[in-house]
């Protein structure tokens, strides 16, 4: 027999010229259910009016990122039981540090054109560095399109939500963008090397690690800027010792 | 992004307690007691002014600091002392990328390490 609860859900309202405001509705709800069935049960049963982005229901488009209880979450994998008690009351919100455009949907242009600046691209295709090691086919070491897969950051914006130095510092690249540099390679781009390798690149970051623990597709952003700043300390050695050539300095 | 609110309230947007993780604690921690020793270094500037006004003035003044309130005063600076310092040497570590995955447990130690100092500390300046 399916477990029934009756919980209260808040969303936040808001659209745009409008001052937030909470709208509760009181929901029968299976506790496995996740957390985007019941926002879609509310649109479709209770208010056609709220507003809110989903796609693929299974964490691979990070369309439906929003605050579950104030905490970072893709909505479509967070279990019901796992936010809530029966007769408890779920918050659901939009993500921080980004416009809202409407109720839970907001404006994440800035961070898809910071993730193009730095190169980072959805699909990986270079096998030998997308892949771990335990993961690889065996066949041809060349990159091969046969082998392309789905990059592991799926640009969903939690991390950029959850980050408070972003919250205080808009300048700041941030957690996935720098992490997309990673991703994307600094040997192939050394132009990323000025880039990150600045006050609102790496040097930002202060160890708050709310990245690491919000991503939900172990990109782990905060151990990607640690390894960014080792390999930009690593860079200024190397030049201290070999200094670049003028036209390279130029580049 | 976030670029439509102003300063004002954007600069202590850092401090949003709402859905925080054990670490994202531990950068508030962080940046508050540095706030608060900053405070404290002033103020001790502002106190070491009073051996300007003469060695009464400075007698008085030290005379005053030995009620519990001044003492609750520096068991909070010393509490400061330890969370900062501790939690300093685990962002060292991990800024030169040691020990990154280890970071959460490397800040509980710190922070119980430090507790057990804060401790020891209020002891020998409360009871002696």
């Amino acid at each position: 027999m399916v477990e029934k609860w009756n919980i209260t859900v808040k969303f936040y309202r808001q659209k745009q010229g409008e001052k937030p405001h909470d709208q509760e509705i009181k929901m029968d709800v299976n506790p496995d259910e996740n957390v985007i069935d019941l926002v879609e049960r509310a649109w479709a049963l209770h208010d056609r009016t709220l507003v809110f982005a989903h796609a693929c229901h299974h964490s691979t488009c990070g369309a439906c990122g929003m605050r579950v209880n104030e905490r970072e979450k893709l909505a479509c994998i967070t279990p019901v039981r796992s936010v809530v008690a029966n007769g408890g009351t779920l918050k659901v919100a939009p993500l921080r540090n980004f416009p809202v455009i409407s109720d839970l949907v907001v404006d994440m242009g800035e961070l898809y054109r910071r993730m193009d600046l730095v190169g980072h691209q959805p699909v990986d295709s270079d096998r030998e560095e997308a892949i771990q090691p335990e993961f690889r086919p065996a066949g041809p070491a060349e990159p091969n399109e046969d082998f392309m897969r789905l990059s592991d950051c799926i640009e969903c914006g939690l991390c950029m939500s959850a980050c408070p130095v972003f919250s205080s510092t808009p300048d700041y690249l941030g957690p996935a963008v720098l992490a997309g540099a990673h991703q994307a390679g600094l040997e192939k781009n050394p132009l990323l090397f000025k880039l990150i390798d600045s006050a609102t690149g790496v040097w930002r970051c202060h160890s708050a690690f709310e990245c690491t623990a919000v991503c939900p597709s172990n990109v782990d952003p905060g151990w990607r800027i640690m390894e960014l700043r080792r390999k930009v300390i690593g860079d200024r050695v190397k030049t201290l010792f070999n200094p670049r050539k003028p036209a390279e300095v130029g580049k | 992004m976030n670029t439509q609110s102003n300063f004002v309230v954007r600069a202590f947007r850092w401090f949003d307690p709402r859905g925080r993780s054990l670490s994202g604690w531990g950068f508030m921690i962080h940046r508050l007691t540095a706030l608060g020793l900053t405070f404290y270094l002033f103020l001790h500037l502002i106190v070491l002014g009073q051996l300007a006004q003469g060695p009464d003035a400075y007698d008085n003044f030290l005379k005053s600091t030995e009620s519990p309130l001044y003492k609750i005063g520096e068991l909070s600076v010393v509490a400061a002392v330890f969370l900062h310092g501790l939690n300093g040497v685990r962002i060292v570590m991990t800024s030169f990328g040691i020990a990154v995955p280890r970071q959460r447990e490397i800040f509980i130690g710190a922070m119980v390490i430090g507790l057990v100092a804060i401790v020891i500390f209020g002891i020998r300046m409360f009871i002696g």
